[in-house]
């Protein structure tokens, strides 16, 4: 039997079909009730606060995006430079790794009082409060990829001597790439989530608001569309960022030769 | 005779208490060329990470006329060809070279040598994704002869092929072994390979494995399909064949 298109791939459809159900579901609901805009707004309002919002929102968006690369590759960098160091060094792994885990187990939003108290500037104390819960899936996601080499492959570096940094670099890297890549995935996600979390946590981000603070100062207004449009941004910002992660380590894992098989 | 490689009344016990050799004693002659032929399980494999200095015996001697060995003296074709797969054709043959930080044109000759050797000079910028398995198994040999090494041990590395292309590439390999003249320790499963291409053929008894019999093969190579159809071939296959059924070998070896 033939069929058209769309109904070749139910995934498509329910991707399309849940959020408009929801969404006409709620409209529906909200307009039946009678339920005044400033306890629960349809989606129709919140679209239009999103519109109306938006000359203050989107630089809002702007400085949290901001907040959020920044932490993204201040937790890239410590994440894959630390997991190196404990693979190279036992003794290091001992030091440091306790350590690690002990930062990622306190919450974030009782550790982000504590470094801005510290940290001068507000921008930077934002950036490291993100970075703080990002950097993790990082650190693990390399780590355990970086002990994924076979047996057999270091047979054949231990065949011609190789040398730890050797493995490491030729062997233990590689291999760890898609375990990394996909850390860095979550840290992305992360990372934003940090981001407003640490704004909220500041009550303000320095000179300039982000979303974190546009959605504060929404709620002291009871202006609740404007809330909500804010989160529909924040929302739709964490899907095109994870989408984004995804493709980059995609078209990485590809040009690499480590991208599973297709299947027909 | 001008021993290369003797193990002299090795024994080895895995750390898990596996006990995998007892009194194997094993003399490699240089230049020569010896299949290891025996049961599932009897410890080839473990002989062969022994040979290569990859692995210390629990007991008993290993003897190299130079010990230890020299960087690169020693190849070794695994039973997977266990190909870096970010890495192209080029750069897997090339990896020891790199390893050992050989000059970047000793590299340059070696590799292009060799991948014209095993017939891959014209997909250098192929990635082990994108070759068939005996395309694999090339590579795999050439990167362990990318080295020039005066031992060569290979671990049933033609094992995964259908049969033609098993015999295409073991007459490649007698080819190269005529060229260079590299002793070779080649394990096999089956008893026509080693008749094949062996000078001697030694069958290994159950585990814990020692060597229990020594079927020389006197005829001269290069030895080809006319070879593979003599009666001469034939009655050294059931030597062989009996002295594993003798071995204790429970399964059929072909
Ligand atoms: N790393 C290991 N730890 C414990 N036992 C092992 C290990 N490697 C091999 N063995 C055991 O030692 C014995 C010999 O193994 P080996 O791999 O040498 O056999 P083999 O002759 O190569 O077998 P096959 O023909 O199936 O490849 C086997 O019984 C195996 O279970
Ligand atoms: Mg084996």
């Amino acid at each position: 039997m033939r069929r058209i298109g769309v109904l070749r791939r139910p995934g498509l459809v329910l991707r399309l079909a849940v959020p408009l159900l929801l969404g006409g579901g709620w409209e529906l609901a909200v307009r039946l009730s009678g339920v005044p805009h400033w306890i629960l707004p349809g989606p129709l309002a919140v679209g239009r606060a999103l519109v109306e919002g938006l000359p203050v929102l989107l630089p809002a968006l702007a400085v949290t995006l901001a907040v959020t690369l920044g932490a993204l590759v201040v937790a890239a960098a410590g994440g894959i430079l630390l997991a190196l160091a404990i693979a190279l060094s036992p003794l290091l792994e001992a030091a440091l790794l306790p350590l690690a885990v002990t930062l990622q187990v306190i919450p974030l939003v009782a550790v982000a009082p504590v470094i801005l108290l510290y940290v001068e500037r507000v921008e930077t104390a934002l950036v490291l409060c993100a970075a703080l819960v990002a950097f993790f899936p990082v650190l693990a996601g390399t780590l355990s990829g970086l002990e994924r080499a076979g047996t057999a492959e270091r047979r054949l570096f231990a065949l011609y001597h190789a040398s730890r940094w050797q493995e490491l670099v030729h062997l233990r890297l590689p291999t760890a790439l898609p375990h990394l890549l996909a850390g860095l995935r979550v840290g992305g996600t992360l990372a934003l989530v940090g981001a407003v979390v640490a704004e909220f946590a500041a009550g303000h981000a320095g000179s300039r608001a982000g979303l974190a603070f546009r959605i504060l100062e929404a709620g002291w207004r009871l202006d609740i569309p404007r809330m909500y449009a804010a989160l529909v941004l924040l929302a739709a910002s964490g899907l095109v960022l994870h989408a984004l992660l995804r493709g980059i380590e995609r078209a990485v894992l590809r040009r690499f030769h480590l991208a599973p098989r297709e299947g027909s | 005779m001008n021993t290369v490689l003797a193990l002299e009344g090795v024994r080895h016990v895995y750390p898990n208490g596996l006990h995998a050799l007892d009194g194997l004693d094993l003399a490699l002659a240089e230049g020569s060329f010896t299949a290891l032929l025996g049961p599932s399980g009897c410890g080839k494999t473990t002989t062969l990470h022994i040979a290569a200095g990859l692995l210390a015996p629990t007991a008993g001697r290993v003897r190299r006329r130079e010990d230890p060995p020299p960087p690169g003296s020693v190849g070794f074709v695994f039973q997977e060809p266990v190909l870096l797969p970010w890495l192209d054709v080029w750069h897997n043959v090339a990896l020891p070279l790199r390893l050992l930080r050989r000059p970047r044109a000793e590299i340059d000759g070696r590799v292009a040598a060799l991948l014209r050797t095993v017939g891959l000079a014209a997909l250098p910028r192929l990635h082990p994704d994108e070759l068939s398995g005996g395309m694999r198994m090339r590579v795999a040999v050439a990167r362990a002869l990318v080295t020039d090494p005066r031992l060569v041990l290979m671990d049933e590395p033609f094992a995964a092929l259908d049969e033609l292309a098993r015999f295409r590439l073991d007459d490649e390999l007698q080819r190269l072994w005529l060229a260079r003249r590299f002793t070779v320790l080649f394990v096999t499963h089956s008893v026509y390979e080693s008749v094949y291409l062996a000078q001697r053929v030694l069958v290994m008894g159950p585990r814990p494995g020692r060597i229990v019999a020594e079927i020389p093969v006197h005829e001269p190579h290069p030895r080809d399909a006319a070879f593979r159809t003599s009666a001469r071939f034939a009655e050294l296959c059931r030597t062989v064949l009996a002295a594993l059924a003798r071995s204790g070998a429970t399964e059929a070896a072909a």
